[in-house]
């Protein structure tokens, strides 16, 4: 359902905004030629024919060919794939296991003196844009210290249709930089969330009455309150990678990393539809495969839940 | 009418949040700093000697002016030039007016239609009030700054290149609002419906109140607190995101710089050495964005009651 | 020397303006096999002497002098001691079974846990232990039930539960905080049996802490009787209910609704012993009264009520049906009760006949006018204006954002669009002072009320637009004992001299029996009886309302 929204949205974003015809083509091109490639480009079919080729290409990973760059995009979008998802892997992988510790840290011990420091700079991380950090981190450590290389990849090993940069010492010197400015912003966020969550859960009454049993306060904090903590953490989980697919259009900016959001960014400058409407879907598609995921991970985790779906399917 | 005025002040006075305010050395100094920031952007022709946009005043002899502690910096120049000889103090204050437009414009926006359409879902309930939650959920699975982007690809393609940039702080404002309505319209629903449970509604409609009335005098004023929390962290959110697209090069224009498109700017300089053109407005921005955040993270533990 | 011994208890909690001490100088014993109850109003420090006992006094509370010592351990000597204590010599019920659970472990893994914590069992040994107590607190199908998670638990289920849970280790004392509040009258009663079983056959020393007189007489052996932080009175039971020494204990005990006879106004006994005066009804003048001519103003026929539970599924599966096919009538001036434990549809029959939900089937009819087919809004008007309803809870009734004048005057104001503001503010201290508050109270907000003057204020917001029927739903319910005898009082007073017919709600017996002339019983949507209100008492006809009076804790049941 929601694909086949996002699916007609980025089509109209295709057909309306503009005449790609235009943006294709210079200033100097003939009438003739226009209305030729109008012909090739199958421009003059009714709008229907247009849409169900257009969902037809779709769904075998067709989106045409980029106005700007004269390429298919389904190539440039598979060379590009790569770099980017191996950024957002790292990234969330960094902001979701320092952000929930530091969050469970600081959820717990309220008033101490490093939660009030852990707290103070997760609240700087909010208030510092992705691209700022980005230029610190590049005037930090490339330009002053010159020890992590300020933009691209590094080298990459070509593995089949794809390529890592994890298999070679300047590949992964390469990723440090972008992948820590991508989780900075994610991780104070989820340290803010699960310290708020772990502070309610441990004033409800069943902790209360936990504590009135005589169970231990190590078992209280990372039996009972962290399990109940951690349910809403799955869902800041999925919210999460899609946010960092997001900003990975800000961070490939400034690090110039060879991802899917620096051919957006160029995209959109340029209005070049067909690359905008293809990661329209594609990040359509991301949101709906982690919505699902988070629903499977809710059921194996929250009884609650699990009980309700057995007894409506026995 | 004095007297009704006393005991207004008396009353916030008295109140639990002016008590916690006054017992808050960070809301207390980052509410001077926003309030020194504010004027000196808003007023800022009264505040700074030099005009960066008045082309006469400039000399590039004085461009690339290093700040004026350093060996070759003029006393003139208190943060340095940037490479068209423009005074930098100058060039942000006039920037964070921009920002600081940008940023209240969107978040007033997205105020106006987020807490408008969640109040009203929220009370009305039934299909209506389904659908404008399926719609903030789509649209809150998209990222805020994918979505700002996106609005302004569409408006670049529907708006032509010469109109763009005079519309271009419009579409800005419209962008980032757009991005900003869901957590508006979510909390304000979500208060509502509690609100909306409370006996002092079903009173109100026994008595024969009409809906309208039900809902902007009884509940608007009831949910205003959870909207205000929004509400701060929303502006940070704004100019933060209003900087990020400029700095994406899809905000404002260079020729009205706002501390985004400044920090672009000044990007490039970095590596040759000029590293003030864009360390200063990064730095403002923060400082600003920081601020915020402080008084809108005490604003949420003060007027939340359930974490006290 | 006493199991507990609770010697000069302080415990102060430090506000911004102030110091509010909870307790002072609380001293209590307890034995083994007695219960004591602790008894008192919202506000006097029972809960906070219970808390201290363990060592759980909420931030930021402390306490600040005086001992307590459990089988010879001080336990504020050493804070180590409350350590091996808790759950082990001491068990704690909390009042809402509901959230004393934690959601997503097994009963059986928090079974087993706080066993394994205090006694030296294998995993197996644990889980018989565990399954046995289950039995024991009367839950079917223990090994079942075991690996269930609470909210596969119903209420009364859930509190066993958590009965087993205060018990695994066996304690020798065992502090309930008000652990039954939450829960219908006839759960209560199976509740409390198996507190007083548990007692005896495990020789526990207790403390049941409530509000409620009727529990205190039929289960505790002595009784403490707790002011605004003071231990008032103690002494066994009997003596103190039937013979109090203290102007507060008679007071109490004196606005307590008698269960076994209709009496015409409660006492309200302050500093002395003067009983309140009648109230002085200002706005009668104004008042265009109705005659009294016992004809049926209400009529509620075949009345049906169908909540979907689900939007989303259509499926009648998961439709609940609130209220089943209901017909009574109310006459002029008269008041008619309505008695039903949480779920019966009372709440949702009130809300009917004021026009808040539509009926899904059936009609109701005011002034032989049927008001629950009316379109048009200013038709509807006209009835708005009769008919109007108090509610249960003070604090949510009022917009804490509008002053008293404001909340008052909207009523006038949208009933006569053409008064004058002169007319109005003297209009407002009538109907203030008609419900004893003063002028001044126009000028504040509600959170400067308390409870009951807040019910007050909801009181006079009603009389407003001088309605002829008045719709009560639990009006006293969430009030302290002494305030909802002056409440009831109140009501008395306006509905004599006004004429007021009156719909009173209610889930307490005893109360419904002081304010109806009528009173229909309600269970699960569907009337089982109407009848007049001394003859139902005296010979219910319906099995379920003689369920419900034999178990109703009575706190008339000392004398026997």
């Amino acid at each position: 359902m929601v694909m086949l929204v996002v699916a007609f949205v980025s089509f109209s974003l295709f057909n309306f905004v503009g005449d790609p015809i235009n943006n294709m083509v210079g200033e100097e091109t003939s009438d003739e030629e226009r209305v030729e490639l109008r012909e090739t480009l199958g421009l003059t079919d009714p709008i229907y024919i247009q849409f169900s080729r257009f969902v037809g290409n779709a769904s075998k990973g067709n989106f045409g060919i980029s106005y700007q760059l004269k390429r298919p995009v389904s190539e440039l979008i598979s060379e590009r794939l790569p770099a980017t998802i191996e950024l957002v892997l790292i990234s969330a992988l960094i902001a979701l296991v320092s952000g929930t510790l530091l969050g469970v840290y600081t959820g717990i011990n309220r008033k101490g003196f490093l939660s009030d420091i852990i707290l103070a700079i997760s609240l700087l991380g909010v208030s510092l844009p992705t691209f700022v950090i980005g230029i610190l981190f590049i005037y930090l450590f490339a330009v002053i210290l010159g020890i992590l290389p300020s933009f691209g990849r590094g080298e990459v090993v070509s593995l089949g249709y794809w390529t890592t940069g994890f298999l070679t010492l300047s590949g992964l010197k390469a990723i440090i930089l972008p992948s820590v400015t991508l989780s900075l912003f994610q991780m104070t966020y989820i340290i803010r969330l699960v310290r708020a969550e772990m502070m309610e859960i441990l004033q409800t009454d069943y902790i209360k009455f936990a504590r009135a049993r005589g169970i231990k306060e190590k078992s209280i904090h990372y039996k009972h309150a962290l399990k109940n903590g951690l349910i809403p953490v799955i869902t800041i989980a999925g919210i999460n990678i899609g946010t960092l697919i997001a900003f990975s259009i800000i961070t490939e900016t400034v690090f110039q990393w060879p991802g899917m959001g620096f051919l957006f960014i160029q995209a959109v400058q340029f209005v070049d539809i067909p690359i905008m409407s293809a990661y329209l879907v594609f990040i359509a598609f991301v949101f709906v495969m982690i919505n699902f995921i988070v629903d499977i991970l809710y059921y194996f985790i929250d009884p609650r839940i699990r009980v309700k779906a057995e007894a409506v399917s026995g | 009418m004095d007297n009704h005025k006393l005991t207004l002040l008396n009353r916030i006075k008295d109140s639990d949040v002016y008590f916690s305010f006054i017992k808050s050395p960070t809301a207390i100094i980052s509410t001077v700093i926003l309030v020194i920031i504010f004027f000196c952007s808003f007023f800022v022709e009264l505040v700074t000697p030099y005009n960066p946009f008045d082309p006469s005043s400039l000399s590039l002899m004085e461009a690339f002016t290093p700040p004026s502690w350093t060996e070759d910096g003029l006393s003139k120049f208190i943060l340095g030039t940037d490479g068209q000889g423009r005074d930098m103090l100058s060039t942000i204050l006039y920037g964070s007016r921009i920002s600081l437009i940008v940023g209240f414009s969107a978040v007033i926006f997205a105020l106006v239609l987020g807490v408008g359409l969640g109040l009203s879902a929220g009370y009305f309930g039934g299909k209506y009030e389904m659908i404008i939650m399926r719609l903030t959920d789509v649209q809150l699975t998209v990222p805020s700054i994918l979505m700002a982007l996106l609005v302004d690809g569409i408006a670049r393609g529907i708006i032509s290149r010469e109109m763009h940039d005079e519309m271009a702080i419009y579409v800005l404002i419209f962008a980032i609002g757009i991005s900003e309505w869901p957590q508006f319209a979510r909390v304000s629903r979500a208060a509502t419906l509690v609100e909306k449970n409370k006996d002092y509604v079903s009173a109100s409609t026994i008595i024969g109140v009409s809906n309208i009335i039900i809902m902007f005098k009884h509940i608007l004023p009831n949910i205003m607190r959870p909207v205000l929390v929004i509400g701060t962290i929303g502006l940070a959110l704004a100019i933060i995101a209003e900087a990020t697209l400029s700095f994406l090069g899809v905000g404002v224009p260079p020729t009205t710089p706002s501390l985004g498109t400044l920090i672009r700017l000044g990007n490039d300089f970095l590596f040759s050495g000029e590293w003030w053109i864009t360390f200063f407005p990064a730095m403002f921005l923060v400082l600003l964005a920081f601020s915020i955040n402080l008084l809108g993270d005490w604003m949420r533990d003060t007027l939340n009651p359930k974490l006290n | 020397m006493s199991f507990l011994k609770i010697n000069n208890l302080s415990v102060n909690y430090e506000m911004r303006r102030e110091i509010v001490y909870a307790a002072k100088g609380v001293n209590i014993t307890v034995e083994k096999g007695e219960i004591l109850g602790l008894v008192g109003e919202s506000g006097s420090g029972k809960s906070t002497v219970g808390n201290a006992i363990i060592n759980l006094i909420d931030e930021p509370g402390k306490v600040s002098s005086g001992s307590i010592i459990v089988d010879g351990v001080n336990i504020y000597e050493n804070p180590e001691n409350i350590l091996q204590l808790r759950g082990k010599k001491i068990g704690l019920i909390f009042q809402d079974p509901q959230t004393s659970l934690n959601p997503i472990l097994t009963i059986g893994e928090q079974l087993i846990e706080t066993i394994q914590t205090h006694l030296k069992l294998s995993k197996e040994d644990a889980k018989d232990k565990a399954i046995n107590l289950l039995k024991e607190v009367g839950i079917k199908d223990a090994e079942v039930r075991f690996n269930n998670y609470p909210h596969q638990f119903s209420g009364g289920m859930r509190q066993r539960v958590v009965i087993s849970l205060a018990l695994c280790c066996e304690p020798e004392l065992l502090i309930a905080d008000e652990p039954t509040t939450a829960l219908d009258v006839s759960i209560q009663s199976q509740i409390l049996d198996l507190i007083k079983r548990l007692t005896k056959e495990r020789n526990l020393a207790v403390i049941l802490i409530t509000h409620d007189m009727g529990v205190i007489s039929e289960t505790t052996n002595r009784v403490a009787v707790m002011k605004n932080g003071d231990l008032v009175e103690i002494g066994p039971t009997k003596e103190i209910l039937t013979n109090p020494k203290e102007i507060y204990t008679k007071a109490l005990v004196s606005s307590v609704p008698p269960t076994n006879k209709k009496i015409n106004r409660f006492k309200i006994i302050e500093k002395e012993n003067k009983t309140q005066s009648e109230t002085n009804i200002k706005i009668l003048n104004r008042w265009t009264k109705k005659e009294i001519i016992k004809q049926d103003l209400v009529k509620v026929k075949n009345l049906s009520k169908t909540f979907d539970d689900n939007f989303f599924t259509e499926s009648s599966k998961n439709s609940v049906m609130a209220v089943n096919d209901v017909s009574f009538n109310i006459k002029e001036g008269e008041s008619f009760g309505l008695v039903g434990e949480s779920g019966s549809g009372k709440s949702t029959i009130a809300k009917m006949i004021v026009n808040l939900y539509r009926p899904s089937a059936g009609d109701i009819d005011f002034d032989n006018v049927c008001i629950t087919k009316i379109k048009s809004n200013k038709e509807m008007m006209k009835f708005r204006k009769q008919i109007q309803m108090i509610f249960q809870d003070p604090y949510s009734s009022l917009n804490g954002r509008l002053k008293v004048k404001d909340i008052i005057s909207e009523p006038i104001k949208l009933h006569n669009p053409s008064i004058s503001s002169k007319d109005i503010d003297s209009y407002i201290y009538d109907l203030l002072e008609s419900v004893e508050l003063t002028q001044q109270s126009a000028e504040r907000y509600p959170h400067e009320f308390s409870g009951g003057q807040r019910q007050r204020i909801s009181i006079a917001r009603a009389l407003a637009t001088q309605p002829r029927l008045l719709v009560c739903d639990e009006p006293t319910s969430a009030l302290d004992v002494s305030i909802q005898a002056q409440i009831l009082n109140l009501l008395k007073d306006l509905q004599e001299q006004l004429n007021l017919t009156i719909l009173f709600i209610s889930h307490d017996l005893p109360v419904v029996r002081q304010m109806c002339d009528r009173i229909g019983v309600l269970k699960n949507g569907k009337i089982c009886e109407i009848s007049e209100t001394e003859n139902l008492f005296k010979n219910p006809s319906h099995e379920y309302t003689k369920e419900l009076l034999t178990l109703m804790p009575k706190i008339e049941s000392i004398y026997n």
